[in-house]
């Protein structure tokens, strides 16, 4: 019984992991309709280059300040130089381009640094947990990540639903015809979209190289949970996500639990059945 | 244009509406292009008798691309089905191949082509999951598909589980027909193999070919483009878009999961990584389709003869030989989305193996052959 208790507190945990990696996705699904396949390797690429300033010696806390703004003006030009360019009804431009970048990132990063796993040392945050009592124990930096999660889907639904940008953004996405009536640059709302979810994967590359190893190959993995948390948790809600985050997290501890190589494939069983009862979700809003 | 209208008025008080109109799908370059298209074939079924085995085996590796390559473009270029997991198929056929001859100890032969049929079967429920999805999002979930495969097979002990298995080598030299080639050509046995394979990949690749081909200048390749443009105007024009788009997607699967055996029947050792590659059997495949042109039936031969190149004079460098793959990719799709043969064609006015219906006005030919 404890055990079980033990899994589901973990398995909530690690939702909070995949909601990072999936609430960037989900912006860009419910702005653009676009797809990025190199989101996963996007992340795999902030971590990297986290670890790359951390090993000359910047701070670990400082190395993330750096990449932060690095990968919001990534995603900015990648929206506003290339996928801004093939913007239309043809969905095989954007995403043979994201699928390209794909490989890219990956082999880049395996010239760059070797295809040996790493991590992010976080000092004694490391393996630090809080005891729950009875045997339990929840692990600081996991609960990091959670609380990191929300905070982050609370700016951003700050963002859209409070400020006079966020209007323009939701306008783009109900109809990206009338915005542009309206006088609102739809290509500089995609490059500003696209800028605020690479800068997301920046967050989601912290909490992977803090709460697990990493190597230049695991970011199409990652991509996948993000995407079954977007499709789960319905497109267009925020909140959605995390809970699709949780589901898959859920899903993968407790598939685990009962045999260790049934991690993954848990979890993509649960994508396909919820793909199959309901959907459009289990928290719908937009309608595409 | 007014030519054609005051035609058309004449024979409809003729009353002989159709005898002056000719609605074609042939040009003169796809007369000529078939009948090249014969000494061609004709050559490469004969090449087992002078090519050498390394060519025999470069050979079968372009022909099983070549039918994959087609397959896709069949999935994406008509019907808008873009599938980044059509290797969920390579590997299911390829291991249904060695389920069939190592458990159930069946000729090879007969193994390839039951192996296809499994890979129509899976394809059915996956199908009914996937089409849930629809345009990018289809494409990733048919990703996780390929995935929920590779993970199963990857716990099937008796096929070696995660590390794979080989194919004992009574096997692999109980092919049918193979003592009948290692006397004719007087050959030892592991050249007869390759032989064997490089005839099975030939006649699997021109068969793909011609299928696809008929298919498309069918009327289900008509409803298959309908689709493709605008799935409600399909439908509204009485397209059964669900039926049209799952027989495509599983007989498209049921020949992948062919050429998957195949090809592990020629590797003759398997592994889930290896089955399940989605570099080796999807994305090659893509960048195949697109840098020769998709939608096209010229685009994956040329794209196959671009990709070999270079493969022949890149893939030593490793990593970036797949970085120069993704940046072409890249600077295509900005550049020129049709690819090399689409460039091609629209320059010169040119199809060697044409899709697109054509109204002929007043032909003679037409005339004719109707009187």
């Amino acid at each position: 019984m404890l055990g079980w208790i033990d899994t589901i507190i973990q398995g909530v945990l690690l939702g909070g992991l995949y909601s990072l990696y999936a609430t960037g996705l989900s912006v860009i699904f419910g702005i653009m309709r676009l797809v990025n396949l190199a989101h996963g390797d996007l992340i795999v690429l902030g971590a990297f280059l986290i670890l790359a300033l951390t090993a000359a010696g910047v701070p670990l806390i400082a190395a993330f300040a750096i990449v932060l703004p690095v990968m919001f003006a990534v995603g900015y030009v990648l929206q506003a130089a290339i996928l801004n360019r093939v913007l239309g009804r043809n969905i095989l431009p954007p995403l043979l381009i994201t699928f390209g970048l794909s490989i890219i990132i990956q082999n880049g990063l395996l010239e760059a640094f070797s295809a040996d796993t790493r991590f992010l040392n976080v000092g004694s945050l490391q393996g630090a947990s809080l005891p729950l009592g009875g045997g339990i124990a929840i692990g600081v930096m996991p609960l990091i990540c959670l609380a990191a999660a929300i905070a982050v889907i609370v700016i951003l639904n700050g963002l859209f639903y409070r400020t006079a940008v966020g209007r323009a953004f939701r306008a783009t996405s109900d109809d990206v015809e009338i915005a542009q009536l309206m006088g609102i640059n739809n290509r500089k709302i995609y490059a500003l979209t696209m800028a605020i979810a690479v800068a997301v994967c920046a967050v989601a590359a912290f909490f992977l190289g803090a709460r697990a190893n990493f190597d230049p190959s695991i970011g199409t993995a990652r991509l996948l949970y993000a995407f079954e948390a977007v499709i789960i948790g319905g497109l267009g809600s925020l909140w959605g996500t995390l809970a699709g985050g949780i589901v898959v997290g859920l899903a993968q501890t407790i598939g685990a639990h009962i045999d260790p190589e049934w991690q993954i494939l848990s979890g993509h069983i649960a994508f396909l059945i919820v793909l199959v009862l309901r959907p459009r979700g289990l928290f719908p809003r937009a309608t595409d | 244009m007014n030519s054609a209208k005051t035609s058309a008025k004449n024979s409809a008080k003729n009353g002989r509406v159709n005898s002056r109109f000719r609605v074609t799908t042939a040009t003169r370059a796809s007369t000529i292009a078939l009948a090249l298209a014969i000494p061609i074939i004709v050559l490469l079924i004969a090449a087992p008798a002078f090519a050498s085995r390394t060519l025999l085996q470069e050979l079968f590796y372009v022909f099983t691309m070549l039918a994959l390559a087609q397959l896709w473009n069949l999935l994406a270029g008509s019907a808008g089905l873009i599938s980044v997991g059509q290797q969920a198929f390579v590997g299911v056929g390829a291991y249904a191949l060695f389920a069939f001859t190592i458990v159930a100890g069946l000729d090879p032969i007969i193994a390839i082509v039951l192996s296809g049929v499994v890979a129509g079967l899976v394809a059915i429920p996956s199908a009914l999951i996937v089409f849930r999805l629809r345009g990018a999002y289809f494409a990733i979930g048919t990703w996780v598909v390929a995935e929920v495969c590779r993970l199963i097979l990857a716990q099937v002990k008796q096929l070696g589980g995660g590390t794979g298995t080989s194919l004992p080598p009574e096997i692999v030299n109980s092919i049918f027909g193979l003592d009948f080639v290692r006397n004719l050509f007087e050959v030892r046995g592991p050249a007869a193999r390759d032989m064997i394979a490089y005839w099975l990949a030939l006649v699997l690749a021109f068969a793909t070919f011609a299928l696809v081909y008929r298919l498309l200048r069918s009327r289900h390749g008509l409803a298959l483009s309908a689709i493709g443009d605008s799935e409600a105007a399909a439908e509204s024009s009485g397209v059964d878009v669900f039926r049209t788009k799952l027989f495509i997607y599983v007989a498209a699967a049921a020949v992948t999961g062919m050429i998957g055996a195949l090809i592990f029947l020629q590797k003759a050792r398997i592994s889930p990584d290896a089955a399940f590659s989605l570099i080796d059997w999807n994305a090659y495949v893509i960048f195949i389709v697109v840098i020769g042109g998709i939608g096209t039936m010229e685009g994956p031969i040329i794209g196959v003869a671009i990709f070999y190149l270079l493969q022949f004079y890149l893939a030593s460098l490793g990593s970036w030989y797949l970085i120069i793959l993704g940046g072409l990719a890249i600077l295509l799709m900005l550049f020129a989305p049709s690819g090399v043969w689409g460039v091609i064609a629209h320059r010169f006015d040119i199809s060697l193996f044409p899709l697109r219906r054509r109204l002929v006005v007043g032909a003679k030919n037409a005339v004719k052959a109707e009187e």
